[in-house]
């Protein structure tokens, strides 16, 4: 267990290091002088030219690069071209909102979508499971920046029940509606995954001896099939849970969430390298520790599952 | 088990009348059960052979009102046990017997158990679903029954998850939760098949002496005639949905009175026999089960088949006592004017 988890922390090395790669080129190729954005319009050739001397960047690529990696090392991510002030603090001033929302969003499409899956399995074609099935269509059909629009006009402007956009004082009120929308599609995802493999599960012999040995029908849907469905529903929430948690660009733009998906969005149109870089390289480590706590979850829900290195009793 | 026949006033502790399975597919109507009628005595092993898609399971799944509905649906038939007709039961106070009065073991254990549920877990489950002990007492009562089917090393047992077992050891396992609450009928449904040829042995040794400890009932279901020579006292011989002949085992092997009975006997190897002949086959396939033939349903695959044979199904008749057979020629094999051949 404990080799496993060591062994899965240092693969995160290569992926840190392809990633950077491919980013600092990307950067690179863009034609926008990075000198020329912090500086103001107009501003002399030498005093240009002095910039990029102090900023290195005026070395070759592979120089910068090096430079980059020894300085990431040390946890620094650069100074922001823009802002002028240390991409770590912007990071830290804006990942905790992206985090939070991404939370709401995570237990509103738990709660809802398992409970939908299992409802419109239970009840296979009856009202319930075709009303899931269509909502759920529709939910996988709708843009999210219409689902929210929409919500912000019905909700926000009309009725005044909720409030329109931004995060206010980060009470519960300003997260419902973005929270809603970033959790919409993935709602649906996850009522359909719990539906079909609740059916698939329902369908085994287990099942059969379930009932066999008078339980009532609740705790067999409840216990002996929901905790063999739920393997599958833990990888796709898992892996949405990185997802959002980098930010959902275009929920934060609309609701003017103040997170780090729009700092990103808005970092790329300034053509700001580091807060770019920063941000992925953040969004990569957080993406890798996820998908790592989604495989020890594996190794509780079924004990089939060995972890390398050790048993599943060392758990 | 030769003496259970003979006291003939002995118990019926589950009668079986007139009962029909039907499933509403969309190919047809399968009619997996069709009139089946038997009665199981108390403390005897009732065995019921037939070939695949005979019946043999969904007679004993609906017992345990395990049918899906739909598309199963019981059109017809009575399920007494215990003064009460169990297809009249609702399913809230049907539950009170499956695993309690009336325990099933399935065919395949590899497959029966929850895989993510330990040993443990599960066969405390069946105790504390009927019985109102305290944990403790029912985690006592669990390794007791892990003792009794033969399963060793209990404690640390009792923790394994089910992928953990051996074939065998998953099979005593789920006897042990069949006999959690000393069940008055045990179903054992083709217990030993997905076994090797020496755990098959040993299991049914193990249900058989259970059997005989607590004085209940079984009704071993198999397509295995050797299996129902050695522990069953009578058999109840299946045939495309129907009962074709019911009679102590003895009657069975030695007097049958049925083609298709006689057919099955022919088709097994005896190592007893002094001059070698090739084994005899029944020649053809059983009939769907959906587009059954009119008449015998048995009519086109035997050779003593007359006219009338394929012209209505015959009823099942008491020829002499507790032997019932559904043949039009029964009689004749039983006055010998027909030779068995």
């Amino acid at each position: 267990m404990f080799y496993y988890i060591l062994k899965r922390i240092l693969q995160i090395i290569p992926v840190i290091i392809g990633i950077t790669i491919l980013l600092f080129v990307l950067m690179y190729i863009i034609p926008e002088d990075p000198a020329r954005l912090i500086l103001e319009k107009g501003a002399t050739p030498q005093a240009l030219q002095n910039l990029r001397e102090k900023m290195g960047i005026d070395k070759p690529i592979y120089v910068q690069y090096w430079r980059y990696i020894k300085q990431l090392a040390k946890g620094d991510l650069g100074t922001s071209y823009r802002y002028r002030r240390s991409v770590n603090s912007i990071l830290a001033e804006h990942y905790p909102n992206s985090i939070k929302l991404a939370f709401a969003a995570i237990i509103i499409e738990t709660i809802i979508g398992i409970l939908a899956g299992i409802i419109s399995a239970v009840r296979k074609y009856s009202f319930l499971d075709v009303l899931v099935t269509i909502s759920t269509t529709i939910l996988v059909c709708i843009p999210v920046y219409w689902l929210g629009m929409l919500l912000q006009i019905g909700l926000g402007l009309k009725l005044h029940w909720l409030p329109m956009s931004g995060m206010g004082d980060g009470s519960i009120k300003y997260y419902i509606l973005p929270a809603i929308t970033l959790a919409s599609v993935s709602t649906a995802f996850v009522a359909r995954i719990t539906r079909s493999t609740m059916l698939d599960v329902l369908s085994n012999d287990y099942i059969r001896t379930a009932y066999a040995k008078g339980l009532s029908n609740n705790s067999v849907i409840y216990k002996h099939a929901l905790k063999n469905a739920l393997i599958p529903v833990v990888t796709y929430i898992g892996i949405d849970l990185g997802t959002l948690m980098g930010g959902a660009i275009l929920t934060e733009t609309i609701f003017a969430w103040p997170g780090v998906g729009r700092t990103i969005y808005l970092a790329i149109l300034q053509r700001d390298a580091p807060v770019v870089i920063g941000g992925t390289i953040i969004l990569v480590l957080i993406f890798v520790f996820l998908n790592l706590i989604v495989d020890i979850i594996y190794a509780f829900l079924d004990p089939r599952i060995r972890l390398e290195g050790g048993s599943s009793l060392d758990l | 088990m030769e003496n259970n026949v003979s006291k003939s006033v002995v118990e019926n502790i589950l009668e079986v009348k007139n009962l029909r399975t039907y499933f509403y597919t969309d190919n047809g109507i399968v009619k997996a059960v069709d009139g089946v009628n038997f009665n199981l005595k108390k403390g005897e092993t009732l065995g019921i052979v037939g070939e695949t898609g005979s019946g043999k399971s969904i007679t004993a799944l609906t017992i345990l009102g395990l049918i899906t509905i739909p598309p199963g649906k019981i059109e017809s038939g009575e399920i007494i046990f215990d003064g009460q007709d169990l297809l009249k039961l609702k399913i809230n106070n049907l539950k009170h017997f499956r695993g309690n009065r009336i325990s099933m073991i399935f065919q395949d254990p590899m497959t029966s158990l929850n895989p993510v549920f330990t040993i443990g877990n599960q066969l405390i489950e069946s105790i504390l679903t009927h019985q109102k002990i305290s944990k403790k007492e029912a985690y006592q009562k669990a390794l007791d029954l892990l003792d009794m089917v033969g399963i060793s090393d209990k404690k640390r047992r009792m923790k394994s998850y089910p992928h953990e077992f051996s074939g065998g050891m998953r099979q005593r396992a789920m006897i042990a939760m069949a006999i959690a609450n000393s069940p008055s009928i045990l179903i054992a449904d083709e217990p030993t098949t997905a076994l090797d040829v020496t755990i098959q042995a040993q299991i049914l040794e193990l249900i058989d002496n259970l059997k005989n400890k607590t004085n209940s009932s079984v009704i071993l279901i198999t397509h295995d005639l050797g299996v129902i020579a050695k522990y069953a006292s009578r058999v109840m011989v299946m045939y495309a949905g129907k009962p074709v002949e019911f009679a102590s085992i003895n009657d069975i092997f030695y007097n049958s009175i049925h083609p298709y009975t006689l057919g099955l006997i022919g088709s097994v190897s005896k190592l007893n026999e002094e001059k070698k002949e090739r084994l005899k086959p029944i020649k053809g396939t059983p009939p769907s089960l959906i587009d059954l033939p009119k008449g015998c349903t048995f009519a086109p695959r035997c050779k003593y088949a007359i006219k009338i044979c394929k012209e209505s199904f015959p009823p099942s008749i008491e020829e002499e006592s507790g032997h019932f057979a559904a043949c039009f020629r029964a009689k004749e094999f039983l006055n010998k004017s027909l030779s068995r051949d």
